[in-house]
């Protein structure tokens, strides 16, 4: 970090003139924002903005370095200031660097070059950004009691299901573990059905009887429960997909504590075997509930974990990194060579659940480290300001439209009411005649229709 | 949630009277009256939680036999999923506390070879529904090798954790696994109501040479109970295979196991008002079932009603009932016998849903009522 500031400074002072260099990454932006606005062009435009609300303080730009995402120190690939710019200014279209993947039995990988236009990053921050209030709504709910039983959030690893479904199409399919709020709603449903579910109401998309780890879309199959379970489900899938030769592809997630299933080697076995139509997803948020990556796996390259099947490990908190991997990985399958496995380094910001305050085991320093410095969204953001996609104001617009949205939502999540008790045995089998259940007595005679 | 002050006078004379009849009947070395004159001083009898209890037999027989060891997801660094085992990890160390990945046909397979080849391994399952990952090991391995062996090869291995039913966690989550594990011979089934057979169950368990099936359950852990200082020695264990009679009764017999123990004594408090005596009886062990105490118990009331937080079909309450037509209580009653169980359906997770698909105490008076033809 140091080497890398005095880099900086001293390019800074031989372009400016100066002779001491910046001692501080504060001094080191104070001298670079002065530098900038006095070599911009728009330096007017500057004075005008003055009379409109303040502006935020400089958003500054700090790449990801190629380390591992617990590494404290960042490589500025540039270091720019925001400035606000009128609506005529805005770039349509931006190539940028993402890192390079690590890659396992494969000779090339995704490209190291990402194409974002203006409309694909606000669509992606906006789902980025749904995603995480939508989940913090949710945590605020649970600690009101109006959502109980299992609640496993999300946020901070927003990047991996926004990448996901922008790499994907709509007639491909995902399947995930508990952790599925976000991905229920990449693949469309509603912000309001999804919290209705967690609060346990008739309007929820599983109609209250699913709850928070089993809810369901067309495309999309959950929401699942018990951890690894999934993923021979999803290698499934990916046989239906090249049984019925629709060339469809599985997503399949699990996290790190799954990838020590059995089940997932047996999986991996037969797609590898039959070239399965499936990308097996690893979320390493680094801890599987209670236990680092390092307690809990001999060895933590996720990626390798495939052994004869193609792995990528990708930087899961950059949302360019992610599509690119998946369309990457997408691709490879749609042309018949079989299963990849993929490892997105990502975090998670809360516990594993509602019930596990997620500091017993690792420090607060750490959470905040990656808060602060390694933000999925503010990334996003970051990349979209930088290179004038978008001005901060139009972001600022967007995140107060989404929270309104996620408000209205909760509200309805709340006043709805509970599923009707007559709907309490629907449901247990498909295209049957009506049948009956026994209630908790043998004179309380329900019924059950289809 | 404190037992009301009729129930914990009534549980010590129950005690008392339960210890009379034992000493009287000759049967079962029960410990509970070996007074050790120079163990710790016990305090009088204390209001101690079934997760407190829990943690104290663990504590109290891994100190006592050291090749006990305790394996699982979360039990050591993480004080355990439910801080069941709190303390015991920073006690007893890496060797007898072991955290494992989440694993579980591999680590059950694991805790089963230590029990062959000489250690005594408590597997902890943090529901028992991750257990059916792993249930060939505990029936294959573990329940069938003594008889394969012909008596060769023992397994003397614990499997506990949370069974059945909680509070908003779903159908994947909520089975309970009491049916499938007692239709196994070479398995033993306990599963505890309050502290005291937590407690006790547990240490017997532990000491048993055989596999069992040890259910807890979630919602009863945070629970306190009474525990008289007998109860609180290192050395009380309670019998596995014999029930406990919690409450007398003339005119009707409850038979139930784990949390809807305290139902059936809610339903029996609410029904002597209105002069319905119900006898209240704690299976405490599902498999080997003490049938004689409950055929004992209908020989007496002549009304025979089961109540089970489980399914109904081919469920605890059915083999009761096809036990008691098979045996002398038969003729003695006066009615069908009636099972109270969990609704035939997977678990909702609505809260309205939910609370309708569980025996509640109004389902088990109106059961009552109906076998009494009221």
């Amino acid at each position: 970090m140091q080497n890398l500031l005095s880099l900086l400074s001293n390019a800074l002072c031989r372009i400016t003139g100066r002779t001491a260099g910046a001692q501080t990454v504060s001094e080191l932006l104070i001298g670079l924002s002065e530098y900038v606005s006095l070599t911009s062009p728009s330096a007017p435009d500057l004075a005008q903005t003055q009379r409109l609300p303040p502006k935020p303080p400089p958003v500054v730009a700090l790449r990801a370095s190629a380390a591992l995402l617990a590494s404290t120190s960042l490589a500025a690939a540039a270091a720019r200031v925001v400035a606000s710019r009128s609506s005529t200014d805005l770039t349509p279209q931006v190539t940028l660097d993402i890192k390079k993947c690590d890659l396992h039995c494969l000779e090339e990988g995704p490209p190291v070059k990402a194409t974002l236009t203006r409309e694909q990053g606000l669509q992606y921050y906006r789902t980025m950004q749904t995603v995480r209030r939508m989940e913090l709504k949710a945590d605020q709910l649970y600690k009101q009691k109006i959502i109980r039983g299992f609640c496993h959030l999300y946020d901070g690893q927003e990047a991996c299901a926004a990448g996901v479904e922008a790499a994907i199409t709509p007639s491909d399919h995902v399947i995930t573990a508990y952790r599925a709020h976000a991905y229920t709603y990449t693949r469309g449903v509603a912000v309001k059905e999804i919290l209705c579910e967690l609060t346990g109401r008739r309007g929820g998309v599983s109609k209250g009887k699913g709850g928070s780890m089993h809810m369901y879309a067309p495309r999309f199959y959950g929401g699942n429960g018990i951890v690894g379970a999934q993923v021979p489900l999803g290698a499934g899938i990916a046989l239906a997909c090249q049984y019925q030769g629709n060339n469809q592809l599985c997503v399949t997630l699990y996290g790190d504590g799954a990838a020590n299933q059995g089940q997932l080697f047996e999986a991996f076995n037969m797609a590898a075997l039959w070239k399965l139509p499936c990308v097996f997803i690893c979320e390493n948020n680094q801890y599987s509930m209670g236990m680092s990556t390092e307690r809990a796996s001999a060895s933590t390259d996720y990626y390798k974990r495939g052994d004869y099947i193609p792995g990528l490990r990708v930087d899961g908190m950059d949302v360019l990194c992610v599509r690119e991997a998946v369309k990457f990985a997408a691709d490879f399958c749609r042309a018949g060579k079989g299963p990849i496995v993929m490892e997105l380094q990502t975090y998670r910001y809360h516990g594993h659940s509602m019930s596990d305050p997620g500091v017993s085991y690792r420090s607060r320093e750490e959470v905040q480290e990656v808060r602060s410095k390694n933000d999925p969204i503010a990334l996003l953001k970051e990349q979209m300001l930088s290179n004038n996609m978008a001005s901060v104001e139009e972001l600022k617009e967007l995140d107060v439209t989404i929270r309104k949205e996620v408000e209205e939502a909760a509200r309805f999540a709340t006043a709805d009411p509970e599923p009707p008790l007559d709907d309490m045995c629907n449901h247990i089998f498909k295209n049957d005649p009506p049948l009956e259940v026994r209630g908790t007595n043998p004179w309380s005679r329900l019924r059950s229709v289809s | 949630m404190l037992a009301p002050p009729s129930h914990r006078r009534k549980d010590r004379f129950k005690m008392a009277l339960s210890m009379k009849s034992v000493l009287r009947s000759g049967r079962n070395a029960v410990s509970i009256l070996r007074r050790r004159a120079f163990h710790r001083s016990a305090p009088a009898a204390a209001q101690v939680t079934v997760r407190d209890a829990l943690n104290q037999a663990l504590d109290e027989e891994l100190e006592r036999d050291e090749r006990v060891f305790l394996l699982g997801e979360e039990v050591a660094q993480y004080d355990g999923a439910y801080k069941v085992s709190r303390g015991l990890w920073k006690k007893y160390g890496d060797k007898r506390i072991i955290d494992t990945p989440i694993s579980e046909m591999g680590f059950t397979g694991i805790a089963v070879g230590a029990a062959m080849a000489g250690l005594r391994p408590i597997c902890e399952f943090m529901t028992f529904n991750f257990s059916m990952q792993a249930i060939d090991q505990v029936i294959n391995s573990a329940a069938k090798t003594y008889y394969m062996s012909a008596g060769l090869q023992a397994v003397p291995i614990v499997f506990r954790g949370p069974n059945g039913a909680s509070a908003g966690v779903a159908a994947q989550h909520s089975q309970c696994f009491a049916a499938w594990y007692a239709h196994c011979p070479g398995l033993k089934v306990v599963s505890p109501w309050n502290s005291e057979d937590a407690k006790g169950l547990l240490k017997s368990a532990i000491r048993d040479d055989n596999p069992v099936v040890f259910l807890e359950n979630e919602l009863m852990y945070g629970v306190p109970f009474e525990m008289s200082d007998e109860a609180q020695s290192k050395d009380f264990t309670v019998p596995i295979g014999k029930a406990k009679v919690e409450r007398q009764g003339t005119h009707v017999t409850l038979v139930s196991h784990s949390r809807y123990v305290g139902h059936c004594l809610d339903a029996a408090a609410v029904l002597a008002k209105e002069g319905i005596e119900c006898e209240v009886i704690n299976l405490r062990t599902i498999r080997p079932m003490d049938v004689e105490s409950i055929e004992a118990s209908v020989m007496k009331t002549n009304h025979l009603v089961t109540v089970e937080g489980g399914w109904p079909q081919f469920g605890v309450g059915a083999e009761i009932c096809a036990r008691i037509m098979e045996g002398p209580a038969f003729n003695y009653l006066d009615a069908p016998a009636t099972r109270v169980t969990g609704v035939d359906i997977p678990m909702p997770y609505a809260k309205i849903l939910e609370d309708n698909s569980v025996p509640q105490i109004k389902d088990i008076i109106f059961s009552i009522k109906k076998t009494l033809n009221m």
